[in-house]
């Protein structure tokens, strides 16, 4: 029955005790245990759908629509390694774990981000011969657990990225239920076949910032200082973050939103823990200007920011408010073929659907990307999977190159806060632009409330 | 003997130390901390070519003196030769350490010989805290005491501590075997997977899923090959209570939640 049918009745929604919620506490209260389920928050933040940008017209020069040069490439880390990362696009293939992914889906991120000119990265449980085989730039992650850390995985990747933390999660360790700890899966992480594993929630060895400095420092002791060093945290206090971060020595800071996806967390905590992307980028940004390291020639921090980039327009302006590139996750494996309606039917025989499934925990997914059965892993066809990738990567290239050429830009990391104006008072406040149509930017020095905005 | 008053347990009278500070080596460079960078010193450890100093010869053995405190000394190391530090050393000594024999003839800070891949790295002093922390193999070797998190999160390493170790050791050891001939503090394999854990002295807690087993014959005969391999031989392996996983937090579930 649809929602009119039922309000045509006189049955009204309650906006506190809606389906899904009802839903939720009658699981609750069947099974005993927690909602845990892969992907980002869903509930609705002010995001970058809530800003536009300012096109030029009479007071700016636009450029040529589809000819005239807009640049793309971005250079990660040459503040201190001897060979930073140079790629072809800002946008990167964020950390996603073989174990979480097949060992297919991993050499397919590989392979499509290879074509389009830009980085991929490992996740929790090491590095699989298929990704760094098909991965021309490829970023190792250092994360609490170190299941399958390996020095000479260390020395053959492209970059380093200590992990504190992710925007679904932050404060959370990684998980993944025993249907997914197969025996190659198990073998590589140490771990018993088929126990739910938990990684650790921070890391072994240090504990706070300073120790993070001399963490840093070991790392490029063991790399010949050879490799740039990412810090990636998921925002909570990015504005803290990002400065800690910088002073402990990070090349680069990556900060992923509330929106950000995991392969497996309580559902309680993807929604309740940590906060919109949009919120967390001017603090990350204002953070890196006070420090005098953002876009500052070649003592520049890099900002990497993640979670919810869907489009070339969040890319365009997750790069207008400060950030020198972003990273996908979820949209790459959607890319991959993730929802795919064609397993229409599947979905619904593991009680999901195309366009809603989430349960990446559960290790049936029926595109065959985020699981470790063989059976189900052959649907995912790697080099096809690479193309549809790169195509993505490609088109969400030239959708910011459109919007950066149209506010007059010769290259995407030209695009400012000037160049934007929000849509809702919320996402003014968050971005620190103005309110459209007006000149209020809510907590800026001079507009009411002043002295509130960080 | 009280294994806390045991000398071993004090580096300054371990009959160790004189065999360990003259190793037969057919080549040794000595190499002075308080003279080259770091950066330059583990380069060379690598084998890489560093301005000014010969290159090392493979299996060349190396004496490194004032360490003073220094952190990562001797880090990734992956080439066999052994290494001798002669003074204290800070945080991540012989980190990741792979096939090198590395002792150090004083303290150690955080994270000695922590993500070790095989090898060996000795202490003759005290440890700080997370020693071996999540090493995948190889021999660490703690004359002295080693502080919390010893082991913490191992991943097949062998580890024995010849006198005390400090709280939350073997948090989430997955393998390989700790032993410790004196006590351990609190929450000892505190969610601990596959590792085995020997323990001589007091235990004053042990964590969540971990449980005490019995010693069978062949956990005997491991113990002994563990203390023989650290210069323990004489230790009896019956003194010893071995600790493991009750594996009763491998599948979640409602009655699990501590």
């Amino acid at each position: 029955m649809q929602p009119h049918d039922l309000a045509q009745r006189g049955l009204r929604v309650s906006a506190t005790y809606d389906p899904a919620t009802i839903h939720d506490i009658q699981r609750a209260a069947a099974t005993g245990v927690y909602d845990i389920r892969g992907g980002g928050a869903k509930r609705a933040v002010p995001h970058f759908d809530d800003l536009l940008f300012l096109g030029a017209s009479m007071s700016r020069y636009p450029l040529e629509g589809y000819r005239e040069r807009c640049g793309t490439d971005v250079v990660l880390g040459a503040r201190h390694a001897r060979y930073p990362l140079h790629l072809d696009i800002p946008v990167t293939i964020a950390g996603m774990s073989f174990g979480a992914l097949s060992g297919r889906a991993k050499e397919a991120l590989g392979r499509g981000a290879s074509e389009a000119g830009t980085s991929t990265t490992t996740g929790d449980g090491g590095m699989t011969p298929e990704e760094r085989g098909q991965s021309k730039h490829l970023v190792y992650q250092y994360l609490p657990s170190r299941y399958g850390m390996n020095p000479d995985d260390l020395r053959q990747a492209d970059a380093i990225e200590i992990v504190l933390g992710q925007g679904a999660k932050p404060g959370g360790g990684g998980m993944l239920l025993g249907q997914k700890i197969s025996e190659r899966v198990a073998g590589m992480r140490t771990l018993p076949q088929g126990i739910d594993q938990r990684s650790a929630c921070r890391h072994p060895d240090w504990t706070g910032p300073d120790d993070l400095t001399i963490k840093i420092a070991e790392l490029r002791e063991i790399t010949d200082h050879e490799k740039p060093v990412f810090v990636k945290v998921g925002a909570s206090r990015p504005y803290y973050d990002v400065k800690l971060a910088v002073h402990a020595g990070a090349d680069v800071v990556v900060v992923d939103g509330m929106q950000g996806g995991t392969a497996a967390t309580q559902d309680v905590f993807i929604e309740n823990v940590g906060i919109p992307t949009l919120a967390a980028v001017p603090q990350a940004v204002q953070a890196l200007r006070e420090l005098g390291v953002h876009r500052s020639g070649t003592d520049a921090v890099q900002l990497i920011v993640s979670g919810g980039i869907r489009t070339g327009a969040d890319v365009a302006k997750a790069m207008a408010l400060g950030a020198d590139a972003v990273s996908i996750g979820t949209a790459a494996l959607v890319a991959l073929g993730d929802n795919d309606p064609r397993w229409a039917a599947e979905y619904e025989a593991v009680g999901s659907a195309a366009g809603y499934y989430d349960d990446y925990q559960d290790g049936r997914d029926p595109a065959g990307i985020s699981t470790q059965d063989d059976e189900l892993a052959a649907r995912l066809d790697p080099v096809a999977g690479g193309r549809r990738l790169a195509n993505y990567l490609r088109v969400l290239t030239m959708e910011a190159q459109t919007i950066a050429r149209a506010c007059g830009k010769a290259h995407v990391q030209h695009l400012e806060p000037e160049d934007l104006v929000a849509l809702t008072v919320e996402s003014a406040a968050m971005a620190r632009v103005p309110l459209a149509g007006t000149s209020w930017v809510p907590g800026s020095p001079g507009c009411p409330g002043a002295g509130h905005g960080g | 003997m009280d294994p806390l008053r045991d000398p071993l347990r004090d580096p300054l009278r371990d009959p160790l130390r004189d065999s360990l500070r003259d190793p037969v080596v057919e080549s040794v460079r000595h190499l002075d901390l308080a003279e080259l960078p770091l950066r330059s010193v583990n380069a060379l450890l690598h084998g890489r070519e560093v301005e000014g100093l010969a290159p090392l010869a493979p299996g060349e053995d190396v004496v490194l003196t004032h360490p003073r405190g220094a952190h990562a000394v001797a880090v990734g190391l992956d080439s066999p030769r052994q290494v001798r530090i002669e003074g204290h050393v800070g945080y991540y000594a012989a980190g990741m350490n792979q096939r090198a024999d590395v002792v150090v003839d004083g303290n150690a800070g955080v994270g000695v010989a922590e993500n070790m891949m095989s090898g060996s790295v000795t202490v003759l002093g005290n440890a700080s805290q997370a020693a071996g922390a999540t090493a995948h193999g190889g021999l660490l070797v703690v004359h002295g005491d080693a502080a919390a998190r010893c082991g913490i999160s191992m991943k097949g390493v062998d580890i024995v501590v010849g006198g005390s170790i400090g709280h939350m050791s073997a948090f989430m050891a997955q393998a390989g075997r700790l032993v410790v001939r004196g006590g351990a503090g609190d929450a000892l394999g505190d969610s601990i997977y596959e590792a085995r854990l020997y323990v001589r002295g007091e235990v004053a807690s042990l964590g969540a899923d971990c449980v005490a087993k019995p010693m069978r014959p062949e956990h005997h005969e491991e113990l002994g090959a563990l203390l023989k391999a650290a210069g323990y031989e004489d230790d009896d392996p019956a003194a010893y209570t071995r600790y493991g996983s009750a594996r009763e937090l491998y599948h979640f579930d409602v009655d699990n939640a501590y």
